[in-house]
């Protein structure tokens, strides 16, 4: 039974990504390379007011002054930032009017990875900002969300059309000296989302970006900014595949998150990028910052992530409690397999009184991947009466890979209550033989386990997305694990 | 239906099942007895393709193909079925999901159509009638935290629900109260049918007053060493091994 399981780990670990393919859409790049110009060609080529490029230029004198990060449970070969090319957007072609006017290319690799923008317009009465590269290329809905007042557009629409509001939230999560991949991104970010409900909306729809790295030797710079105003609500999806290719390929995105007093934001994220071959060659090095701010009382702020891909993965989305009652959770999947490595992990910070977090995270290990959950849970001196609860399970197939956890707890106030709990298992011989004895296929068996194991987390995405990302486990883990 | 001839099975370098043979037919029962650590859930095992025993010797034919040569999984699509005598829990995973997906690979490798979702929940509702389960039970995750009869109960409908040619039952009457044994055996009783062949792996008696055996063997040391039919058990009941031991010594 142990051979067996050897052999089913064996298979799923040689299997290919699915979703290496990559289209050959027209772009406009500029050279290689990072220079103070580098950072005025970008703001200059997308029309930005005076003061973004001073916040761009601020960033980028504050990086140089930056070193890189060495965590201990990431081993990440040096990345030449020289090397890098900081601009790509697709050939700007007339305005698009409908999906028939959109690239056919693009379509078809939408529907390569079954996300057609058709389907998810009908279907499941999702609103979709497509990003491909840097820029938004078509967003759906928008019609509706007007109507409510709702602003959802690309991060680089929304500085010529919303100024002022875009002016007074960027940076104030992640301030742009916030850690050395914060400040590159704030001085070359290309584009994103940005998203507004204004007091007492409700989203009527899920708001979804689907992602992709699309050029050759493209740095990633996303920057998202989704602020719910006073007693406002949006769930927002974000996910992404990207295709296979040779060279590492950097994304240092930012996401920035404001909840306003009673204002609630859930962010859920699939991430599928191409975690490199069976040697650990090729994949991209994802390094995000998310941050939400639970400004106001009562204010709620929850990520939700399953996490597949890339080569190297450093991301903590994090919440700060700033308001009374304010709530933060962190729900995490997050699997590695060959030569993959995951640093992932949340930090609640407790300012608030009576701020409650919550923290569950699973790991699931295969190949000879390193998986670490990293947390940290700061109560702060005025924050009375709050509460954490984590939770982190390691999972692992076969004996070559590796699971860690470092939960870091700093409490400074006695009423606050601080729970962490942390388990590590096996898929067992017994589980499989029951599956298979039931008729499974070794394959399938380790899938149904796997996704059991991760339901507590999957269960916190929209139901048409959990069912992407079960999927998505299952690939990974028939092509990955099981 | 299943023929075993002369089967040696060693785990890790000690022979367990040391020259077994049994032949079971179509609309058989058959129940197998014998004292404690004498090898019967090692042969139920090896029937149903368990890799962490050896078999060093011997055959299986079922249906005149080789057995051995099958996967687990080949095995239960091709109708072999084994209830557990210590059924796994498998946490997050419903017996909804569970079934439906055991069921669909089943049909696949028949080459029959998925159910649809209602012909699928309709058809689990008849099943589950049968073992008088609650509802509650299948929006649980597979055996988590069941109580030892509800997974017992659970094996029955699970077989119920796959409705196997072969089917062999370790002990599953042991830890069911007098109601669930009579519910359980009902079950049984009712899934019979002359296609189908039955072997109830038992230490008590009162289980054969339910599910009537055609023929009763008594293992021992890992080989069968008597055969008889109902009396037997009431004869074992009675007497117990020993006078057995003692014939097997003569
Ligand atoms: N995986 C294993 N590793 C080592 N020894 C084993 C293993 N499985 C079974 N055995 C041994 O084989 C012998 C037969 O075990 P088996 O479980 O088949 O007995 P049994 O007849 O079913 O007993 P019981 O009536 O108690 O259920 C026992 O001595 C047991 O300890
Ligand atoms: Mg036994």
């Amino acid at each position: 039974m142990a051979k067996d399981e050897q052999k089913i780990i064996g298979d799923v670990t040689n299997s290919d990504y699915k979703y290496g393919f990559y289209s050959d859409i027209e772009t406009d790049t500029i050279a290689k390379g990072l220079s103070e110009e580098t950072v005025r060609i970008i703001s200059m080529k997308k029309e930005e007011p005076e003061w973004l490029l001073d916040f761009r230029l601020k960033a980028y004198r504050k990086w140089l002054t930056m070193e890189e990060p060495d965590w201990a449970h990431l081993n990440i070969p040096p990345i030449d930032f020289q090397d890098i090319i900081y601009y790509a957007a697709p050939k700007k072609k007339k305005e698009l009017e409908s999906l028939n006017e959109v690239d056919p290319e693009l379509l078809d690799t939408f529907n390569k990875l079954g996300i057609s923008l058709e389907e998810q317009k009908k279907l499941a009465g999702v609103a979709v900002d497509a990003v491909i590269d840097s820029v938004s290329v078509k967003t759906t809905f928008s019609a509706t969300l007007e109507e409510k007042g709702i602003i959802f557009m690309s991060f680089s629409e929304a500085v010529q059309k919303y100024p002022d509001l875009v002016k007074k939230y960027l940076g104030t999560v992640v301030p742009i000296g916030d850690n050395y991949f914060a400040a590159l991104n704030s001085a070359v970010f290309s584009d994103g989302s940005f998203c507004y409900i204004p007091k007492g909306v409700r989203s009527p729809v899920e708001l979804s970006t689907y992602f992709r790295i699309n050029t050759a030797n493209t740095g990633q710079f996303e920057r998202t900014l989704i602020i719910a105003d006073e007693g406002a609500y949006v769930s927002y999806l974000e996910g992404c595949t990207a295709p296979q290719r040779d060279e590492n390929q950097l994304h240092a995105a930012i996401v920035e998150i404001i909840a306003h007093k009673d204002g609630e934001v859930k962010y859920s994220t699939v991430q599928n990028w191409y975690p490199g071959d069976k040697e650990g060659k090729g994949g991209i090095y994802n390094f995000v910052t998310k941050r939400g701010m639970c400004e106001g009382d009562r204010s709620k702020i929850s990520w939700t992530q399953v996490e597949t891909g890339s080569a190297i993965t450093w991301k903590y989305p994090s919440c700060v409690l700033k308001g009374d009652f304010s709530v933060g959770e962190f729900y995490s999947v997050a699997v590695t397999n060959n030569y993959q490595q995951a640093d992932t992990g949340s930090k609640m910070i407790h300012l608030g009184k009576n701020t409650k977090s919550t923290i569950i995270s699973k790991g699931i290990s295969a190949g000879k991947s390193h998986n670490s959950y990293r947390g940290l849970v700061r109560i702060n001196p005025k924050a009375d009466n709050s509460r954490n609860f984590s939770q982190c399970d390691s999972l692992l197939l076969g004996d070559k890979c590796g699971a860690h956890t470092f939960p870091y707890i700093e409490s400074m106030n006695t009423s606050a209550i601080v729970e962490h709990e942390a388990t590590t298992s096996k898929i067992s011989d017994a589980q499989l033989f029951y599956c298979q004895q039931r008729g499974l296929s070794p394959e399938k068996s380790i899938g149904l386990i796997v996704n059991g194991y991760a339901k507590e987390v999957l269960n916190q995405l929209p139901m048409e997305f959990a069912m992407e990302a079960q999927k998505l486990l299952s690939i990974s883990l028939e092509n990955s694990v099981g | 239906m299943l023929q075993i001839k002369d089967l040696h099975v060693s785990v890790q370098g000690k022979e367990i099942l040391t020259g077994l043979n049994l032949e079971v037919n179509a609309g058989e029962v058959h129940a197998i007895m014998g004292p404690n650590g004498t090898g019967k859930s090692t042969l139920a095992s090896v029937i149903a393709g368990n890799e962490n025993y050896e078999v060093t010797k011997g055959e299986i034919i079922y249906n005149s193909k080789n057995l051995l040569e099958l996967s687990i999984e080949d095995r239960a699509r091709e109708g072999v079925f084994l209830g557990f005598q210590y059924p796994v829990e498998i946490p997050g995973v419903s017996m909804t999901n569970f079934m439906r997906t055991a069921l669909d690979e089943i049909r696949e490798y028949r080459g029959e159509k998925p159910l649809s979702a209602a012909q699928f929940l309709k058809y689990m509702k008849q099943k589950k009638a049968l073992v008088e389960m609650q509802d509650k039970l299948n929006n649980r995750s597979v055996n988590e935290g069941f109580s030892g009869g509800e997974k017992k109960k659970n094996e029955i409908f699970q077989m119920a629900m796959l409705e196997p040619k072969l089917a062999i039952l370790d002990e599953t009457d042991s830890g069911l109260d007098i109601d669930a044994l009579r519910i359980v055996a009902n079950g049984v009783t009712k899934l019979k049918s002359p296609e189908n062949a039955t072997i109830v792996i038992t230490h008590y008696q009162r289980l054969l007053d339910y599910i009537v055996p055609d023929f009763v063997h008594v293992m021992y040391e890992g080989r069968i060493v008597k055969t008889g039919d109902k009396s037997l058990a009431l004869e074992l009941e009675e007497k117990g091994y020993d006078w057995i031991k003692d014939e097997l010594k003569a």
